[in-house]
């Protein structure tokens, strides 16, 4: 299925996109994010396993086992700082 | 509904919010409203400039989900909230959560609660210009997650 994937902050800058569209096999978005990891260089590095990474599925935080759907919005982003 | 929720680079003014807020509404005994403001450091270091970026669309609504938390736990009448974005200087006002209520104890407690959902809910994040130029993305603080824990959410 096809997603369109948003990058935010210090993990916008590291990957140096803030979005793109990816086909994805994953089912979850933490498979998506494991799909990720696997291109390796600075995916691997900001989206890796145990790195602080938050996570939107069409804009609401949900956390990794969320369920994808055909053309669903995808955010990964570090903890929040506003306020 | 009036619009609650404002994502803008420009400042704001508290007593034209706040009149706005209780307008038309004679049930209003309390305001109780909470404005943020850029430090000129922070955790030692001198701080120049403050870059704030968002997540547009979700960052409004999540924040009209958190009002709407509000009102089902609390009993207020009214709640607006302002958030900046783009560049801010220190001293800058950066955000107000303004709530009325009949009596002050629903307002202050649910200020509280929307700041403490705010600042660790809704997609903002800070880079901040040290006095030498150089710039770094602000870490999240432990301290405003156990602040949330506390409301059971």
């Amino acid at each position: 299925m096809k997603l369109s994937i948003r990058y935010f902050a210090s993990i916008r800058e590291a990957i140096g996109l803030s979005q793109e569209s990816v086909e994805t096999s994953a089912t979850t978005l933490g498979g998506v994010r494991d799909e990720l990891i696997a291109r390796g260089g600075a995916y691997g590095q900001a989206l890796a396993r145990g790195k602080a990474v938050r996570m939107a599925l069409n804009q609401v935080m949900v956390d990794e086992s969320a369920a994808l759907s055909e053309g669903a919005e995808v955010a990964f982003f570090p903890p929040v700082t506003g306020g | 509904m009036p619009q609650r929720v404002f994502i803008q680079t420009a400042d704001f003014d508290l007593s034209h919010e706040v009149a706005t807020l209780r307008a038309d509404d004679g049930g209003v005994g309390a305001v109780c409203v909470f404005v943020g403001t850029v430090r000129d450091r922070n955790a030692g270091s001198p701080v120049s400039a403050m870059e704030l970026e968002h997540y547009p669309g979700m960052t409004e609504q999540s924040i009209e989900a958190m009002i709407d938390a509000a009102h089902q736990r609390f009993d207020i009448r009214a709640a607006r909230v302002i958030h900046r974005i783009g560049l801010l200087q220190p001293q800058d006002q950066i955000v107000m959560v303004a709530v009325t209520s009949a009596h002050r104890g629903q307002s202050f407690e649910a200020c509280e609660f929307l700041m403490d959902y705010l600042k660790t809910r809704a997609p903002f994040w800070k880079k901040e210009t040290a006095a030498d130029g150089q710039q770094r993305w602000v870490d999240a603080r432990e301290a405003d997650e156990t602040a949330l824990q506390r409301w059971g959410v």
